[in-house]
């Protein structure tokens, strides 16, 4: 494998060559990649509000926003700035503290797990060794603050909401977890640099996709419920509480949330594709393909390539999930509550159970195929 | 004294003072929704004080267990019977709290004196790192067999339980289950809207 570009080197290396220290020259480098990783969720979340916003328009037959730029693409730059501006209301009777927390104690888990999203070999914050494991144990810390706001509302609808979401969030999350767990025995590896790399062996005959056909449907599934998206939207289901929690949330507090959701949506369509569509790979193996070209894959044109390619291709994965998900969104009815809880413990939970004593019979019956 | 070593002194330092002011107030503070919003506070903590310690794998599942499932079924519960009532105030709760604070008092001088005696291997053994995860599931699975199985055994024992508990249909008696199909009737001949008759 090629060892890729690293950014990191060459940037210690050139701090000091201005006569710096090693341990100054790192200490400047880390908040460079975090600030870009946030700018890029950032990003990522204005541009999904606008695909929201004209998706949900073309499944009903709208124009959409069409006056903020060219095709409204500063629409959600609008909403943003309308959120911002707005006067911060805590109602009289609430919690003030806790009521502050609980948006602060949703988003910052959320922002936190994009330190492990790869967009490259070397293009991530780090490289840590429990990697995925580290999501999911984030995304856990989530329904405590969804149960404070609930709680520090004082709102009827707000604690339901509330308890709705963190009942939701423990069920799915299991599943979720099992999921994760059969492709991390296929690839003896936490770390999503490894789980990627395991799958791009063979261009897109390789994916993880083919492999866990059904831990793939159970992840989206599950990762939809974690994100409270519209199949699964019972914590905020307007027809029966309002809003769920958010409902006295407004201003920057209720942007919060929105922004947590959008980011936790962008940030489960990255980690399915690094799971199960190969991540930064390219759908023909790029070693094959320059060495067809007859050029080496150290240089340095090649890897740049390489580079801008993966990115590309992480992206491009990630924005189809999340094109099929607002899709999702808008076309399908919502389920009631006992049948999202009985979805998740009778139904998601026994068939990961299953896929996953199925993928470690697998993999010892096929080491070769299956990761040994 | 280089950056690492007084960044990870002022982590700890830092993690150490949340933990402790923490705890008193989980225990001390009178509204039991603080508290239980505190100890997630706490047992986040105690993970960060875990990722010092270089186990990164031990921190994760501290929060994954302990944040993500113990404490919010903790806030759960409170939730869920969140009543809001005068508790009667209880004869004695001076001498109540002076021995019971005596009590924890003792237990810490004893515990301060178990740590100051011992002889500490130091600096212990060098942290083995990204390795770990491998090196649990391998003790896991060989030296800690059977108390892995006896602590899954327990939860399941645990789950049955809870199952049991919460099917009530199970224990009902008889007559009672007549008088709620008596109750079921009267209310279905107030509301004839889907009756067997309307069904001909």
């Amino acid at each position: 494998m090629n060892s890729g570009i690293d950014l990191e080197m060459s940037f210690t290396q050139g701090v000091q060559n201005l006569g710096l220290s090693q341990e100054l020259a790192h200490l400047l480098w880390i908040p460079l990649p975090m600030l870009l990783v946030l700018i890029a969720a950032v990003i990522g979340v204005l541009v999904t509000v606008w695909l929201e916003r004209k998706i949900s328009a073309a499944a009903q037959q709208r124009i959409g926003p069409e006056y903020a730029g060219a095709l409204g693409i500063l629409q959600p730059m609008a909403d943003g700035l309308k959120l911002l501006v707005k006067e911060d209301i805590i109602p009289a009777r609430a919690d003030s503290l806790l009521f502050t927390v609980g948006p602060i104690l949703v988003l910052v888990p959320v922002i936190l797990s994009w330190l492990i999203v790869p967009f490259g070999q070397n293009l991530l914050i780090s490289n840590v060794g429990i990697g995925i494991f580290l999501w999911i144990a984030l995304s856990s810390i989530q329904p405590i603050g969804l149960l404070m706001s609930g709680y520090s509302s004082n709102n009827k609808y707000s604690l339901l909401g509330g308890l709705r979401a963190a009942a939701q969030s423990i069920s799915y999350e299991i599943p979720l977890a099992l999921a994760v767990l059969a492709v991390v025995m296929m690839s003896n590896s936490l770390s999503t640099v490894d789980i990627v790399e395991q799958q791009n062996t063979a261009g897109f005959l390789s994916w993880n996709i083919w492999r866990q056909p059904v831990g793939f449907i159970i992840f989206w599934i599950c990762a939809l419920a974690e994100c409270e998206r519209l199949p699964f939207d019972l914590p905020e289901a307007e027809e029966e509480l309002v809003a769920g929690y958010q409902t006295e949330y407004a201003g920057m507090k209720f942007a919060l949330f929105y922004l947590a959701g959008y980011i936790n949506l962008v940030l489960s369509a990255l980690l399915v594709s690094v799971l199960y569509l190969g991540g930064w790979g390219f759908p023909i193996s790029i070693d094959w393909f320059s060495s067809l070209i007859g050029i080496s894959i150290d240089n340095p044109l090649v890897q740049i390539t390489a580079a801008s390619l993966g990115i590309v291709m992480t992206v491009l994965k990630a924005y189809l999930l999340v094109f099929l998900a607002i899709l999702l969104r808008w076309t399908t009815p919502r389920v009631r509550i006992d049948q999202l809880l009985d979805l998740g413990w009778k139904f998601l939970l026994p068939i990961s159970l299953v896929n996953l004593l199925v993928t470690a019979s697998l993999k010892l019956a096929f080491p070769m195929t299956f990761g040994g | 004294m280089n950056i690492a070593y007084s960044t990870e002194l002022i982590c700890f330092l830092i993690l150490s003072a949340v933990i402790i002011s923490g705890s008193l107030a989980v225990v001390l503070l009178e509204n039991i929704v603080y508290s239980a919003f505190l100890l997630g506070g706490v047992f986040m903590a105690v993970s960060g004080l875990y990722l010092l310690l270089n186990a990164s794998f031990v921190a994760a599942a501290q929060i994954l267990v302990y944040v993500g499932a113990v404490n919010v079924l903790i806030l759960f519960a409170i939730m869920l019977v969140n009543k809001k009532e005068k508790l009667k105030p209880i004869e004695g709760l001076k001498t109540r709290k002076l021995i019971s604070g005596a009590i924890c008092g003792g237990l810490l001088v004893l515990l301060l004196r178990v740590s100051i005696t011992t002889k500490w291997n130091l600096p212990g053994p060098s942290s083995i790192g990204e390795e770990a995860t491998e090196r649990i599931g391998e003790h896991l699975f060989t030296d800690y067999l059977l108390p892995f199985e006896l602590a899954s055994i327990l939860l399941l024992m645990a789950m049955i339980g809870a199952i049991v508990l919460a099917r009530r249909d199970i224990s009902m008696p008889t007559n009672k289950i007549d008088n709620l199909k008596n109750e079921k009737s009267l209310i279905d001949k107030k509301i004839p809207l889907l009756s067997e008759n309307s069904l001909k």
